[in-house]
């Protein structure tokens, strides 16, 4: 008989939450990179794409953000 | 099994089992306070709790220290209306004028109200004997969002008129026809749902998760402390972690006040420009 040594318990939405941050971690992390990249080439271009990088990022996290009340709907 | 496993499992299973003498996670009972007063208008059930009193109180210092910085004015600012001034620039300049563009700078005393509003409220999460965020209830960031929906949409109709501003939501202009069967049901579906959802579940999810962030680590420092074996040597690294964690939180309220308000100017700049 398998002794339990510790048991684990709570809601497996947390586990579903993880595995629905990892696309939007890497989007808006290529978001962002990009933006930085474009900055330090082109410092003046600054202001002209913020704009467009706080829309991508806004974009991206909304499926992180999908994902955190996805189980509060389906639990 | 050697006797360190063994004694570690039995440190395990008695918290696991959620005894009384085990530790007790936060959960989200901490955002339903016992309500002070409460009270019927119009058939609808208000609840006065200690975070409408947060919210009234960090309202009200963020009004006293606004009238405070512009009470008397002077060519050479002193230190409360320097720091009043830089603040509103910040928005004027940094948002309404930058984000919006020449036609943003009417928007810019609502992005500044909103921005300083949230602020506000944000802080309350790290300030003493508050400790939670009033934004840290679902229904504090939702009815901004919603005032923000109204307003970019009410914009966008006054400059665009009703017909072009639908019709430049649903077909943006240079996409091919075969591929609008896609993109105009992803547009429409983000334009009029998903940008006031992700902006209220944005600021909400960043405050909840803070408060329950400090909270675990709070209560762990106190729960190591208490639970009277060598276990106390660990209630430092708690601390530790708690007192980093509202460092990281001081970062978030000012990050989340700014993305909130950052996010409105954008919104309200495709609105008030026709897409091109």
């Amino acid at each position: 008989m398998i002794e339990v040594l510790a048991e684990l318990e709570g809601n497996i939405g947390a586990v579903g939450y993880g595995l629905a941050a990892i696309g939007p971690g890497i989007g808006v992390g290529i978001v962002w990179a990009a933006y930085i990249q474009a900055t330090a080439r082109q410092p003046e271009s600054a202001g002209l794409t913020r704009t467009y990088a706080f829309l991508g990022a806004a974009l991206s996290e909304a499926l992180a953000l999908i994902g955190l009340v996805a189980p509060f709907i389906y639990g | 099994m050697t006797s360190s496993a063994s004694a570690l499992a039995s440190v395990l299973a008695a918290e696991g089992s959620g005894g009384d003498d085990g530790f007790q996670a936060p959960t989200v009972e901490e955002f339903y306070p016992e309500p002070i007063a409460e009270f019927d208008l119009f058939g609808v059930a208000f609840e006065i709790t200690r975070i409408t009193l947060i919210m009234w109180l960090a309202t009200a210092v963020m009004i006293g220290l606004m009238v405070a910085a512009v009470r008397k004015p002077s060519i050479v600012p002193g230190k409360m209306q320097f720091i009043g001034e830089s603040g509103y620039s910040l928005i004027r300049d940094g948002m309404a004028r930058d984000v919006i563009g020449p036609k943003g700078l009417p928007f810019a005393p609502f992005l500044a109200s909103l921005f300083f509003f949230i602020l506000a409220n944000n802080a309350m999460s790290i300030v003493p004997l508050a400790q939670i965020s009033p934004m840290s209830k679902f229904a504090f960031p939702l009815v901004l969002a919603v005032i923000v929906w109204v307003i970019y949409n009410w914009v966008g109709i006054r400059e665009q008129g009703a017909g072009r501003y639908f019709k430049d939501a649903a077909i943006p202009p240079g996409v091919p026809i075969g591929a609008l069967i896609l993109v105009t049901p992803i547009e429409l579906l983000q334009v009029f749902v998903i940008r006031p959802f992700t902006l209220a579940v944005r600021l909400f999810a960043n405050m909840f998760a803070g408060h329950m962030l400090l909270a675990v680590f709070s209560l762990g420092t106190v729960y190591l402390l208490q639970v009277g074996n060598f276990s106390a040597i660990f209630s430092v690294g708690a601390f530790a972690m708690a007192l980093a964690m509202t460092f990281f939180e001081l970062l978030v309220i000012v990050l989340q006040a700014y993305v909130f308000t950052v996010l409105t100017a954008t919104y309200l700049n495709g609105a008030v420009e026709p897409a091109h």
